[in-house]
């Protein structure tokens, strides 16, 4: 109530959502905007703060759940005002978020940053109450996660199934991380002889990419993880124990790791702002949303056509800060975002590998220059880039959160990045042919 | 990029085959793409390559299964039935649009 009519003469910037796009926006916008003439607001359901990466290693062990979590409030500058509350939707035209307990928010300027969640319900089995006792997990959450840390120190061997439902997903190679850590862990555990280990997945490879898909397809030989392609998961039968596709393929398991439809906040879709997924419409080079110059939507929220992940976040943030100072002033926005991505992938027995691509160019094989710290191997395996890896859940508190600097180009560079000789030349094919 | 002859007329097609201009497009092609694939056009086939054109025209971007199915109303197993496999490629193929964005 009182939040809303607290007097006020200038003019209001609200963001929705204090992960990782929204912590960093208003942590970068308040020295830069007068307190005077820009009030800032932020608003989450929650006042915990996850470090979203570290889901993937707490089923194995490697982070306790107290190790990713953090209270929201003491991220974000003091100089923000902290809402909690669930969002219940945006009036775009009276410029004012209402909030499930009633609380009307004001804006001149509104940012969407409330990301893309797990909908277990969209798939028939797998929102069932009873799927977890049935061996069907998952670890897109805290609680999923550490669930599956339960079910897997309780598996003795069998079928070993990792799945994606649908595209998109934030952190689009978690699943194959994934199933590249569980593969390790297995042989650690002296399970995996006695364990087959399947990668079901709707793409038709392992990865969109082709020489990603490529690098990681042999990956996947070496360790003798079968590949499942091409499958569009209809139902999880949880009395058979199996995957069924709409050509009626069925792949049987003991234990199921899945992801679950990812889908952006319900209130996007309610206030006219999303996609048939509730991700909201945006320009790709300014995330202004359309039809609209008071909206914008930053991070997995955002229907861009890249990674949901925080890397892209936070170069989508850099590009944004610069712009939107323009833009309030009534100038042109002159910064382009180019879809900049950049991904570790754990790749089992401590090391990792390192994506590095963009709207136009795939990821490709070579090294990332890092200032200081030294070249990074691209699209192959290394202990450094694990440690890279490790590395950034410290740089992602202190550094990233902030909102301060990191010695990372905003925009995607080929320094260091092979072209890749080896696939035929396209102009070679029979453009009369084509393969499907 | 590369141009394929089809009833004698030049299309201008991708990698990987598909057409980079929906305007080169019309009914009769969409009978030598099936032929390509080694489909047969129904009228449901028609009515489903149709919705798909629309959509597409209007929204900027080949709509996904999901699409076909919550607004379009073509059962993603229908899609399974009509076009064997690979329902969203393959209708895309038909249609004479690009393949559903893939993301990353």
């Amino acid at each position: 109530m009182g939040i809303a009519e607290r007097p006020f003469t200038g003019r209001r910037l609200l963001v929705l959502g204090a992960g990782t796009a929204g912590t960093m926006v208003v942590n970068k916008l308040r020295p830069r905007l007068s307190r005077d003439e820009w009030e800032i607001t932020i608003v989450d359901q929650s006042e915990e703060h996850h470090y979203q990466p570290g889901y993937l290693f707490v089923p194995f062990g490697a982070y306790r759940p107290d190790e990713i979590v953090k209270p929201r409030r003491r991220l974000i500058d003091r100089g923000v005002r902290q809402v909690t509350g669930t969002i219940d939707r945006v009036d775009t035209d009276a410029r004012v978020a209402h909030l499930e307990d009633g609380t009307a928010l004001p804006y001149d300027q509104l940012v969407v940053a409330t990301g893309t969640h797990p909908n277990p319900d969209e798939t028939p089995g797998l929102g069932e109450p009873d799927a977890k006792e049935r061996g069907v997990h998952s670890f897109y959450t805290l609680a999923d996660a550490t669930a599956l840390r339960d079910a897997l120190e309780r598996f003795d061997g069998g079928r070993l199934v990792v799945n994606l439902i649908d595209l998109p997903i934030k952190c689009p190679v978690a699943p194959l991380e994934f199933a590249f850590l569980a593969e390790a862990w297995l042989r650690e555990r002296g399970l995996r002889e006695q364990t087959e280990l399947t990668y079901v997945t709707p793409l038709d490879g392992a990865f969109t990419k082709p020489l990603a898909a490529r690098e990681l397809g042999g990956m996947f030989d070496e360790r003798g993880i079968g590949l499942e392609a091409d499958f569009m998961l209809e139902r999880i039968d949880l009395d058979e124990k199996m995957l069924v596709s709409y050509d009626e393929r069925e792949v049987p398991f003991d234990l199921l790791v899945t992801v679950p439809l990812n889908m952006g906040a319900p209130y996007v879709g309610r206030s006219g702002l999303g996609d048939d997924l509730d991700h909201v419409k945006v320009d790709k080079h300014t995330f202004l949303a359309d039809g609209h110059d008071d909206v914008f939507a930053l991070g997995d929220a955002a229907n861009l056509p890249t990674s949901k992940a925080g890397s892209v976040a936070h170069f989508a943030v850099d590009v944004f800060v610069d712009n939107f100072l323009r833009h309030i002033e009534g100038l042109p926005m002159q910064e382009s975002f180019d879809g900049h991505a950049n991904c570790f992938i754990e790749s089992g027995d401590g090391k990792a590998m390192l994506l590095d691509f963009n709207y136009d160019t795939e990821p490709l094989l070579g090294s990332f220059p890092l200032p200081e710290i030294g070249p990074l191997k691209l699209l192959g395996e290394s202990e450094f880039n694990h440690w890279g890896k490790l590395a950034f859940r410290w740089i992602y508190w202190h550094v990233l959160l902030p909102g301060r600097p990191l010695p990372l180009s905003t925009s995607m560079s080929m320094l260091g990045k092979q072209r890749p000789g080896e696939p035929a030349p396209a102009t070679d094919r029979d453009p009369q042919e084509v393969v499907l | 990029m590369p141009v394929a002859t089809m009833l004698g007329r030049e299309i201008h097609v991708d990698e990987e085959g598909f057409l980079t201009d929906p305007s080169e497009w019309d009914e009769e092609l969409a009978k030598q793409l099936a032929t390509n694939i080694g489909l047969e056009l129904t009228d449901r086939h028609f009515e489903a390559i149709r919705f798909a054109r629309e959509d597409q025209a209007a929204q900027g971007e080949t709509p996904t299964l999901r699409r076909m199915q919550t607004v379009g109303g073509f059962p993603t197993k229908e899609l399974f039935g009509l076009f064997p496999k690979k329902p969203a490629k393959k209708l895309s193929y038909v249609a004479g649009l690009q393949k559903p964005v893939g993301c990353v």
